[in-house]
């Protein structure tokens, strides 16, 4: 019972991914992917999580901590480098 | 059912409404518009959702092996804190780089408020 509930919360995991890289491939603009991106790290946040119910181990808390701090320092880096670009279009419009 | 099948029931469920919430969002990062709709889709009900499955994974730990982990609560602190923050992180550089919003819009507040500013300066 639990490991069928489990299983199929990592699959609907799973099928979230495909559709964040499904909107990463296709997205027309580039903060579109940032959000695709930032949406698979959260959920590999938590398919890490149920694994490790899964497979009865402790040691994958810490990969969540990391992920997650990497993560996010990924997306601000991503953010802080789309902002900068737009603004060096911005002047040579001018 | 024991004691301890319910624990590890009711832990379960929690990680599935999670992966409900975090489908859901799937759905609506596949269907909405533009990139701002996107945007709320993402960061709010995937916030909820890691939330909810980080909540269930540390119930199991702490009922079934009467494990605290001080790294999952760190974990559930840092996404709660950081999730909004990449969001608006995101939404303004989208505004930035002039990204359009969708056809239906009815108002854009932030532009008034930026012509004002301008103006005033």
């Amino acid at each position: 019972m639990i490991t069928i509930m489990l299983t199929t919360s990592l699959s609907l995991f799973a099928l979230s991914i495909a559709i964040a890289l499904y909107r990463i491939i296709r997205g027309p603009s580039m903060p579109d992917r940032a959000v695709g991106l930032d949406m698979i790290a959260v959920n590999l946040v938590s398919g890490i999580a149920v694994f490790s119910i899964l497979l009865q181990t402790k040691v994958f808390l810490d990969v969540i901590l990391i992920l997650g701090i990497l993560a996010w320092i990924g997306t601000i880096a991503f953010t802080k480098f789309i902002e900068r670009g737009s603004i060096v279009e911005y002047k040579r419009d001018r | 059912m024991n004691i301890s099948a319910i624990d590890e029931f009711v832990a379960a469920f929690i990680i599935l409404v999670g992966s409900m919430m975090s489908f859901l969002s799937a759905v609506g990062i596949i269907r909405f518009p533009d990139v701002y709709t996107r945007a709320h889709a993402a960061t709010k009900s995937s916030t909820l959702a890691v939330l909810l499955t980080l909540s269930g994974v540390f119930l199991y730990f702490w009922l079934n092996e009467s494990l605290i982990s001080v790294r999952l609560l760190l974990g559930i602190i840092f996404v709660f804190i950081t999730a909004p923050v990449s969001g608006h992180l995101i939404l303004r550089a989208a505004y930035r780089s002039n990204v359009k919003l969708t056809e239906t819009t009815s108002e854009d507040e932030l532009k008034s408020a930026l012509e004002n500013k301008n103006n005033d300066e």
